[in-house]
């Protein structure tokens, strides 16, 4: 007998579809629906760089466990689009399910023996309904929706809800989509065989968490870490941090007395420029960032390069796309780590927040404007387009109000007319980090020239070997104060002892908890440590002394967060393990099962060996 | 350059402004430019301006790109910060800096190098914007630091030092600044201090993105027969269509003159500009005339000089922006961050 997927609240479902044919608000409903009924979702979208006629696909991950990685194989696949048919088919797991639009008959050939296929008239039904071409393409999306909710068990009253909060004080869109879920529910009710072997039933995993996209959160993050000063040049995946930016600010910083605005937003001419007006920002005392994507760093480097040796704070929300060069827009990887840790000619050295969802992508982006004034040095925020254009359920958002800015060590004009000593690039309190002042605080105290040539400690030019050891050897001790400073990294112990250790970071997280999971319950034990920023705190060198094998997990071809931890920690690379994937999809705890399985067996079976032998 | 520095002992005797400096408390550094630079002549214009205009220096933020004419803000205002930037890129940190705090007076100062070759979009961008600033371009049509290599503002067929014609157009900034929507535009020349420091007050008063090109010979590398950014070819060319006085609002006027000769031009802090004209059919207040008419006369190896367009009505970049009267690096907590409250309800909003 045919295999059946036999599975509640946890499975995967994936869409396929046509660029910009309206599919992505029905699939988010879909998603939204299954959330409010209590169960954990995490979708994904998989888009290409076009606005329309490409294919496109939206993957949800169903689990009541509530993990939230890729899982890997597909369950069930919404087949809407004729282009990907073939492939669409073949990625489906044995027994699984395929429900298209039947309107035009496809031959036999088209479809799988191992599968069960549910074809329903979705054409049809809509051009028998509506007239306008763009009204039957628009609510096809809401039908298949309907009928999926009475094959997956999704309770109909609940999608009603979202249409009601979606088109409050618009009740004739909400009457229309009412309609067409029902046209969908109707037919399936009657016509097809429902429930299917995987469905969704009413649970309590969700809890007080949120639904919400990195790019946002970021956005919002800067909001309440006080950015006054955007700028920033269109690129994807990063785009929509900004335009988050400027809607949340129309929102919450204008004044209501003046109705002036207590923000300033530039779109620039490159990237170039952006970092150049977050520069100028930075240097006059405002909270400035950019938001960018690889390409842009590229572009930005020489002035984090000056950014790092003449003490400016500025901070960087890095959306990581594939690389190299224009590489894979719409797709994801961590490949950024090294150009964006050595940013720039000469040494330098810059500091990286590692956000794992959206929870952190507004944690970090707080931190990192704290963080910047703190230090006067780029910070980066090195989020990803997994993270950063998807939609994640997440702790909610936290703000303290007795929580107040650390603008840093800025002189007024009170310290100086006292007398205080002013050494632009002098160490006074041992921590590496000098003391400024901005400009027009003072008549006749305290102006510098600020330039990204050496300068002695009180900021005359000098091209001394002795002032330009004395600069940038405070500049590295400057770079460990920040080790203490940044969010420190998050250690998950392994249930029991074990030589095994593994490290990984950002958007890997969720499919890192998981294989934790599969791989103890395979008795394969391993103690965790998530980092959070480089520089690494001291913790992280303890956790690599503290193991035989550290796997280092992450999502590019050359292992760079591994190089970053040989060259800055001395880490022994005959004890590190590289775990990679990189062809842009996001990261699966499959993935990350098998590869740590079959090492750990290798190491197993050697150490097997190595005991007979002996 | 002067090798000698002056006593920094002030005599009693020196004339103090309205803010209380005396033009001394204007200079900076000792320049380290060659003797006879044009350079060092356009800061002493713009230390007298300053001190004429009774600015304060420390509300003056001085920044520049690289090359000869960034290093010069080390020399004038040394009680003003500075940022010498990277290399075409002063425009954006001079944007940034003005968004952050536009209490202040921002100058930027740039050469052909650096604005109309690396940096010349970053010009091109900063003018369409109309960032409130006075940009000035002390323009050789070469580089000094790198000796004598063209920029981008060399004439078509003028010679260099080494005796290579250029063969390539030149880029006119003025032009630019004037399609791109800069609303003063003037040209001046580092050898006519009493044309320029009139120019430069100007520019200060005028509430909008304010240019101004200063031919400024260098006398290392571009000083010599058959260039067209010498002294001695400047003085031959120089078409000036006005002459301008500049006068605050508390200022008299006492001068008369007979009647079309002048234009007077009210500017956005209430000062005024009063042109003499030099020229009868030149009209500084429209923008296309003013084009084509430096088209026409640069056409013929004039180099027109004065002020060739102003925009009476101009705005700036703050308030396309719709920005608050306070500097937003002055704005607390308080005023940015919205608070738990809200928070609460976005989470709610996000179920």
């Amino acid at each position: 007998m045919k295999k059946r997927i036999e599975a509640v609240n946890d499975f995967v479902i994936k869409f396929a579809n046509v660029n910009g044919s309206g599919s992505a608000s029905a699939n988010e409903l879909f998603a939204k629906a299954i959330l409010r009924m209590g169960v954990p979702v995490s979708p994904r979208n998989i888009f290409p760089s076009n606005i329309q006629g490409l294919p496109t696909w939206y993957e949800a991950r169903v689990s009541d466990k509530g993990y939230q990685g890729r899982r890997g194989g597909i369950d069930m696949m919404v087949a809407m689009n004729p282009q990907t048919w073939d492939a669409d088919v073949a990625e489906l797991e044995p027994g699984g399910y395929l429900f298209y639009d039947s309107t035009r008959p496809m031959p036999a050939s088209k479809f799988r023996e191992d599968i069960h296929v549910i074809g329903m008239p979705l054409t049809e039904i809509c051009n028998a309904v509506y007239s306008d071409p763009r009204q039957r393409q628009l609510f096809k999306n809401i039908v298949y929706v309907g009928a999926l909710s009475v094959l997956l068990e999704i309770e109909s009253a609940v999608i009603e809800k979202l249409f009601g909060e979606q088109y409050k004080g618009k009740e004739k869109l909400m009457a229309s989509n009412v309609q067409a879920l029902h046209l969908g529910r109707d037919f399936a009710s009657e016509h097809l065989e429902a429930p299917l072997g995987i469905r969704v039933q009413r649970s309590d995993q969700v809890g007080r968490k949120i639904f919400v996209d990195g790019n946002s959160a970021a956005a919002l993050g800067c909001v309440y870490g006080g950015a006054t000063v955007a700028a920033w040049y269109p690129i994807t995946p990063s785009s929509s941090v900004a335009e988050a930016f400027q809607s949340y600010c129309a929102k919450y910083r204008v004044d209501p007395e003046t109705g002036r605005n207590n923000y300033a937003i530039v779109q620039a001419e490159d990237e170039i420029a952006s970092i150049g007006m977050v520069v100028g920002a930075g240097w006059n005392g405002a909270r400035a960032f950019t938001t960018t994507s690889g390409p842009g760093v590229s572009l930005m480097t020489e002035f984090l390069g000056l950014a790092y040796f003449a003490e400016i704070p500025v901070t960087i929300i890095n959306v990581q796309r594939g690389g190299p060069s224009t590489g894979m827009p719409t797709r994801t990887q961590q490949a950024d780590l090294i150009s964006c840790a050595y940013a720039s000619h000469g040494d330098t050295k810059h500091v990286m927040l590692l956000p794992e969802d959206p929870h952190e992508c507004f944690e970090h982006a707080a931190a990192a404007l704290d963080l910047a004034e703190r230090l006067q040095t780029p910070v980066f925020v090195m989020t990803d387009l997994d993270i950063g254009m998807n939609q994640r359920l997440c702790e909610p958002f936290a703000w303290d109000d007795s929580r107040s800015y650390d603008r840093g060590k800025v002189m007024s004009a009170e310290e100086l007319e006292a007398g205080k000593d002013f050494g632009r690039y002098k160490d006074v309190d041992g921590d590496g980090i000098p003391w400024r002042t901005l400009p027009g605080t003072h008549p006749s105290k305290g102006s510098y020239f600020t330039r990204g040539t050496t300068r002695n400690a009180y900021a005359q030019y000098s091209e001394r070997g002795p002032d330009y050891i004395y600069n940038v050897q405070r500049l590295l001790k400057k770079f460990e104060t920040a080790a203490a400073l940044v969010p420190q990294p998050v250690l998950r112990p392994a249930a029991r002892k074990t030589p095994l250790g593994v490290i990984y970071f950002g958007s890997t997280s969720p499919a890192m908890h998981e294989a934790l999971d599969v791989l103890g319950e395979a008795g394969i034990h391993l103690d965790a440590l998530r980092l959070r920023a480089f520089p690494f705190p001291a913790v992280v060198a303890q956790f690599l002394a503290a193991h035989d094998k550290i796997f280092v997990v992450e999502q590019n071809r050359d292992a760079q967060m591994h190089c970053l931890l040989v060259n800055e920690l001395d880490a022994d690379p005959a004890r590190l393990v590289r775990v990679l994937h990189y062809d842009g999809t996001p990261i699966t705890a499959r993935f990350i099962t098998s590869a740590i399985t079959q090492h750990a067996q290798a190491r197993a079976a050697l150490q097997q060996e190595t005991r007979e032998l002996s | 350059m002067t090798y000698l520095a002056k006593p920094r002992l002030h005599h009693p005797s020196l004339t103090v402004n309205k803010v209380g400096y005396t033009r001394r408390d204007y200079e900076g550094k000792i320049s380290t430019l060659c003797a006879g630079c044009g350079h060092d002549s356009i800061s002493a214009a713009i230390i007298q301006a300053c001190w004429e205009l009774d600015i304060e220096p420390h509300r003056v933020a001085k920044l520049s790109g690289i090359g000869c004419s960034s290093k010069t803000p080390d020399y004038f205002l040394g009680a003003s910060h500075g940022f010498n930037t990277v290399h075409g890129r002063m425009p954006s940190v001079l944007t940034g800096a003005n968004l952050a705090n536009r209490d202040l007076l921002y100058l930027g100062v740039s050469g052909d190098g650096d604005s109309a070759s690396i940096g010349l979009g970053q010009f091109a961008h900063a003018m369409r914007r109309g960032v409130n600033m006075v940009y000035l371009v002390e323009n050789n049509g070469v580089y000094g630091l790198t000796k004598g290599q063209f920029s981008a503002t060399a004439d078509q067929g003028s010679k260099s030092k080494k005796g290579v014609v250029n063969s390539d157009s030149p880029v006119d900034l003025v032009a630019l600044a004037l399609q791109l929507g800069a609303t003063y535009v003037a040209r001046g020349f580092s050898g006519d201090k009493a044309q320029l420091v009139p120019l430069i007050k100007g520019a200060i008063g005028h509430g909008g993105a304010a240019f101004i090109d200063i031919i400024s010979p260098c006398v290392a590398f571009n000083n010599h027969a058959g260039s067209t950014k010498s002294y001695d070819y400047v003085r031959e060319h120089n078409e000036s269509v006005n002459r301008i006085d500049f006068i605050t609002g508390r200022d008299e006027i006492t001068a008369s003159y007979a009647p079309g000769e002048v234009i007077e031009v009210v500017q956005h802090d209430g000062s005024s500009l009063r042109f003499r004209k030099l020229q009868a059919d030149y009209d500084p207040t429209d923008r296309y005339a003013a084009l084509s008419y430096m088209n026409a006369h640069q056409a013929r190896g004039e180099v027109v000089t004065g002020l060739l367009y102003v925009d009476q009505l101009a705005t700036d970049l703050h308030v396309a922006l719709n920005t608050g009267d306070i500097p937003l690096n002055k704005l607390d907590a308080r005023k940015l961050c919205p608070g738990a409250r809200v928070l609460d309800k976005l989470n709610t909003s996000l179920r």
